[in-house]
């Protein structure tokens, strides 16, 4: 599709149709002839235009002219207080640091449980669980897809034996924990919570996050399994348990951070995850639900790329979009449903394998920008993750960033530190409004179903990848020390897994399947098929499965016998 | 004689769904005036063999990011062979760590490219491969 909405944004000078030109002050554009210009003629700009890593272009200096339509009050306004655009507490860190959260897993069970309790150790504040392929894709590790990525990419989960041995020794009343699971997030979450009830934790009390977001999968990450519609009904039937069983826990995490890793612009992922977000609203509101209701249970989960002030107008625009979507479309009343909480992880696509050393910079300054951006919680990639998954040492030293900046940088001194600089609130204001052209334009192809069946935003971002990828091979975007500044490489130290992991962890599968009652787990399994035909909320029937030890692999060949799968049409 | 057409098949074996480098590689090689054909996701080594062996491909590009290299490559090597069309150089892009390097080269793959590679390196890389290819089937 050739509709391109970020393009056709100008910063810099042109007029935008329908909107105020820009009226530059005496004193600005006396400066101009004055100053500007004789300098310009001695000695021209390094680069005739100047842009973001996402191509957005960027003004050589901002100044009143550029925000004199901007209202304080109604559109910057005060933290904890609508428009958000300063952060959704009133007293931002001086009240409370964000959770420090370093996603891992990796291997078995236990090899994960020991990783957890030493980050836990070393004063991280919330776990955040990595499952690998299998498990993201409802196989079991015994599988023959499985072979050569078990405990690979994550930590490997076939049952609930899994799970209770995931969490020994780790109180699930005291922990917060976020799971990276999708496509089986409904089975996954029900193995966590039967292993809290196992520990005696109050449901009621509990907190955490199960990922939950299936659109994101069929943009950008790819681990779907069924098709939209019943994929969306799993999601809408976690929000509805949620509401009435789980009341603390986060039932969805709406990403952006996959998005942008597939390639997209900034303001495109602002965009597809906001429009994601009001997909899910639209489809539980159907549902008969309440939005303020559900609506407080709803968070997010962005990137923080390498380009410091975009990434800072993005979160500062995401809050001020969530407030107005809400409000107007949802006609929601609850201000903790107005306001958008989110995840950042530092952007994995813009480590490099060269020269590893240098990510451990890249990431300190995309955690700034975070924080700088209001985020709730953090997630530091380590410096060897372009070879592998982070050796203990790389993990350590990615946690240690996030804790220099909350306690040695001074920027958690005071709520939105960047608030009212000229070109923070210009530019928050330009990708603001280029999310919601691409939100509209979406809104015109019937919502975000409609629009990944027509593959729109997957095209959208296979165009701004290559074209990213174009200009790198270009030298028009550098990177250090890959297309400039490149050098000899000292190898480093990266953790392996081997293929010993798929054969422990498929021994436990074995005992698991030995030791459990399989007339129970038939019993139960015919229990779900059943439920999944008609319109049941399929929540504890799954729960139900998986308390008799079903196993992961199994609950989701009832569903998919139910269901069926997902093809995407590639596009290339 | 005007030069026959290169033809690779890109494919991203094992249950990976990252296809970012998949797929700005297909382009590249396409706009390169290569013909691309592009399996989509979560294809077997078994499927791959097949569909490089009936598409009379002349060199298969893998993209592997989980880390299930190690087997998958081997895999496909063998299964190729077994199909007619163990003269079908692979290559492969991902997330590989250098110690893995030389064992999937003497596994019978014949590039390993890293994150950074530029596309151009990789366009000339298939390039030579496909003409070496071409010119020993003439000469059989």
């Amino acid at each position: 599709m050739d509709d391109k909405p970020e393009r056709s944004r100008r910063a810099g000078g042109a007029a935008i149709e329908g909107e105020t030109p820009r009226n530059p002050s005496a004193g600005e554009r006396e400066w101009e002839a004055r100053v500007l210009q004789p300098t310009l003629e001695k000695s021209p700009e390094r680069l005739s235009e100047f842009t973001t890593v996402s191509g957005h272009p960027i003004r050589r200096l901002y100044t009143p002219a550029d925000v004199a339509d901007l209202d304080f009050e109604r559109e910057i306004g005060f933290p904890g207080q609508p428009p958000y655009a300063r952060g959704i507490h009133p007293t931002m860190y001086r009240g409370r640091l964000w959770t420090m959260r370093q996603f891992a897993g990796f291997g078995t069970p236990e090899d994960t449980n020991q990783r957890f309790r030493y980050l836990l150790e070393q004063g991280q504040t919330g776990l955040s669980v990595a499952f690998d392929l299998p498990t993201l894709m409802g196989y079991d590790s015994d599988h023959p897809l499985s072979e050569g990525e078990v405990g690979k990419c994550g930590v490997a989960i076939s049952s609930l034996a899994d799970m209770e041995t995931l969490f020994d020794r780790i109180p699930l009343a005291d922990v917060t924990t976020s799971m990276t699971i999708n496509s089986p997030a409904a089975v996954i979450w029900a193995m966590y919570l039967a292993v809290a009830e196992k520990q005696g934790a109050d449901w009621n009390k509990i907190s955490g996050t199960i990922q939950n977001d299936i659109l994101k999968e069929y943009i950008a990450q790819k681990e779907y399994i069924y098709p939209p519609a019943p994929s969306m009904r799993l999601v809408i039937d976690t929000f509805a348990f949620g509401v009435e069983r789980t009341p603390r826990f986060n039932v969805i995490s709406i990403s952006g951070y996959h998005i942008r890793e597939a390639g997209s612009t900034a303001i495109q992922e602002l965009a597809f995850t906001l429009r994601d977000g009001m997909e899910y609203v639209e489809w539980a509101l159907r549902r008969g639900m309440d939005v303020d209701e559900f609506g407080p249970r709803l968070s997010f989960f962005f990137n923080s790329h390498n380009d410091f002030f975009e990434e800072i107008a993005k979160f500062r625009a995401a809050r001020r979009i969530w407030h107005q979507a809400t409000r107007e479309r949802y006609g929601a009343k609850n201000a903790r449903t107005w306001a958008l909480r989110f995840h950042t992880q530092t952007a994995g696509c813009s480590l490099t394998a060269q020269q590893p050393y240098n990510n451990v910079v890249r990431t300190a300054l995309q955690a700034l920008a975070a924080v700088l951006g209001g985020t709730q919680s953090l997630h530091t990639n380590s410096l060897d993750e372009a070879w592998a998954l982070p050796t203990e040492f790389a993990a350590t030293l990615a946690l240690r960033t996030q804790q220099i900046i909350a306690h040695e940088s001074g920027v958690t001194n005071t709520a939105d530190p960047l608030g009212g600089s000229y070109f923070v609130e210009s530019l928050t204001g330009e990708v603001e409004r280029g999310a919601w052209e691409y939100i509209e334009k979406i809104d015109s192809l019937g919502g975000m179903v409609a629009a990944v069946e027509r593959g729109y935003p997957q095209r959208e971002i296979a165009e701004a990848s290559y074209r990213y990828q174009m200009a790198v091979d270009r030298k028009e975007k550098i990177i250090v020390g890959v297309n400039e500044y490149a050098g000899e490489d000292q190898p480093i130290e990266i953790l392996k897994i081997d293929e010993s992991v798929a054969r422990r962890q498929n021994e436990r599968l074995q005992k698991v399947r030995d030791d459990r009652s399989q007339e129970e787990v038939s019993r139960r399994l015919q229990a779900l098929r059943h439920a999944a035909e008609g319109d049941a909320n399929l929540m504890p029937l799954i729960y139900d499965a998986v308390k008799a030890y079903a196993t992961l692999g199994e609950i989701c060949d009832a569903m998919r016998e139910v269901f069926g799968t997902y093809e995407e049409v590639a596009i290339t | 004689m005007a030069e026959k057409k290169i033809r690779v098949l890109i494919a991203k074996p094992g249950l990976d769904g990252h296809d970012r480098g998949a797929k700005v590689i297909a382009r590249a090689l396409r706009d390169a005036g290569m013909e691309v054909i592009y399996t989509g996701l979560r294809q077997t080594p078994e499927m791959i063999a097949s569909a490089a062996a009936q598409e009379d491909v002349d060199v298969v590009g893998l993209s592997i990011l989980s880390g299930a290299h190690n087997v998958l490559c081997p895999e496909l090597v063998r299964l190729l062979k077994e199909k007619g069309a163990g003269d079908v150089p692979v290559v492969i892009g991902g997330i590989i760590p250098e110690g893995d390097i030389p064992g999937l080269k003497q596994a019978g793959i014949a590039g390993v490219f890293l994150p950074g590679t530029s596309t151009q390196e990789i366009v000339d890389f298939v390039r030579t491969l496909a003409q070496k290819r071409h010119a020993e089937n003439n000469n059989s």
